[in-house]
């Protein structure tokens, strides 16, 4: 398959996150910017669930069952930790205190509106704190893949789907693009190896413009 | 003389703790995912309720003994107020509500936090970006502050909260643990009756007053985890 492992993919997330960041991973791919961060940045990870600062189990260390992440994965507290109850989690998640969250999508805009709980026509979803995050964190990051299962671009001019937040996203990057949303529209930063520029606009249903200096093979 | 030692929560069983429950009541139940349960208390609630109680909680079920999956078994839930129904174990919930037996409310997981925030601080509602321009957002009012969209949201009484607490004094004076703290606070809070299912119970005295988590003005029954 073409363009970047989620590794290769994460790791892009992890450079746009500014240094000493306080930082929400959504549940399923955002999970994997956790062990993509360099210790260099400083970067601390906040919970819905109350955790400030945790990091993966190292391999074969005991998990504590009170100490997960949103996806209920056990992780392990961070020295200098802190736990507190959901009226101060969601004071930091919708208060501004975070740098950026970085979650899922099924569709994300040309306008940075972005739908990543519910499908359409769907008679039951689950909404967790995405929408307080998306609304209150300084950057909203959206990881997924390009295009889904069945070929369709999730990049499109307007969501289809049930909004989670209206003109929130800030970056999406996908396996094949880093992409920021600016008033001006949708500009490339940089696009996977093996990737043409033609390609990439052939599976975003949005304008697409190229940064100054865009690296690509 | 003015002292705690008269005020001795302690329940020698579930049933005396909760006491009757309400018909119509909204109960809020602790927990977040699979961490925070009262797994004692849950039970109870499900074989002595009548239909047509409003059950609140993160989760919906999520495949343990003892889970809120327990109350919407034994077919008593009109309807559901919860962040996250959708866990693959929620099979007891999901069965119910294919069959039109249950409403379900989705909240955003911060506006569940802050409404019942709200109702155990005497607060009628609030003001939030959550949610504005969504479905979620729903038909309810809207103003804009500073220049952003924010839709009301009403504070959120329950009837009966049972939440689950790692450790507590004879005064009710709570202590929870990590990542099981979670909504359960606010819960209690937001209780008109308020019972705990306490992982210890310690001496009264024994608990810095500094380190109390949640004061026992809040709670109105305990049991010791393992009670029936």
């Amino acid at each position: 398959m073409k363009g970047w492992s989620v590794e290769e993919q994460a790791a892009r997330v992890a450079a746009l996150l500014p240094d000493y960041a306080y930082v929400n991973l959504g549940i399923g791919m955002p999970g994997s910017v956790a062990a993509a961060v360099q210790p260099e940045q400083g970067i601390v990870f906040h919970c819905e669930n109350g955790i400030v600062g945790y990091r993966a189990l190292a391999e074969g260390e005991a998990p504590d069952a009170d100490v997960i992440d949103a996806a209920s994965s056990p992780v392990a507290l961070i020295e200098g930790a802190a736990v507190v109850a959901h009226d101060i989690s969601f004071a930091i998640a919708r208060g501004g205190r975070l740098d950026a969250t970085v979650l899922g999508a099924f569709q994300v805009s040309q306008h940075g509106d972005f739908a990543n709980w519910k499908a359409p026509g769907a008679r039951i979803a689950g909404v967790g704190g995405a929408m307080d995050l998306a609304v209150g964190a300084r950057q909203v990051i959206v990881m997924m893949r390009h295009v889904d299962r069945d070929g369709n671009p999730k990049i499109v001019e307007h969501c289809t789907y049930p909004l989670t937040a209206a003109r929130q996203v800030n970056h999406i990057v996908t396996e094949q693009a880093v992409i920021t949303v600016t008033e001006n529209g949708l500009v490339v930063g940089e696009i996977a190896p093996g990737i043409t520029w033609e390609e990439l606009q052939a599976v975003t249903g949005a304008p697409l413009s190229v940064a100054s200096a865009v690296a690509s093979s | 003389m003015t002292d705690f030692t008269g005020r001795n929560k302690i329940a020698t069983s579930v049933a005396e703790a909760i006491g009757p429950i309400p018909a119509g009541a909204t109960v809020l139940v602790g927990g977040w995912g699979r961490i925070g349960i009262p797994t004692q208390l849950i039970p109870h609630v499900a074989a002595h309720t009548q239909r047509g109680i409003t059950v609140v909680s993160n989760n919906c079920g999520v495949g343990i003994p003892g889970d809120i999956g327990e109350i919407f078994a034994a077919g008593v839930v009109a309807k559901a107020i919860a962040t996250y129904p959708v866990h693959p174990s929620a099979t007891a919930f999901r069965e119910r509500y294919d069959n039109g037996e249950i409403d379900l409310e989705i909240v955003p997981q911060g506006t569940l936090a802050e409404r019942l925030r709200a109702a155990g601080a005497g607060i009628g509602g609030f003001f939030t970006p959550t949610g504005a321009g969504t479905e979620l957002g729903g038909d309810r009012e809207i103003r804009v502050i500073e220049g952003r969209e924010h839709v009301y949201e009403s504070a959120l009484p329950g009837d009966l909260a049972i939440i689950r607490a790692a450790q507590a004094d004879s005064a009710g004076n709570l202590r929870f643990r990590r990542a099981s703290r979670a909504f359960s606070p606010l819960m209690a809070m937001a209780g008109r009756r308020t019972v705990v299912e306490v992982d210890e119970i310690v001496p009264l005295g024994s608990i810095n007053p500094d380190d109390v988590h949640l004061p026992g003005i809040f709670v109105d029954a305990l049991v010791q985890g393992g009670t029936r």
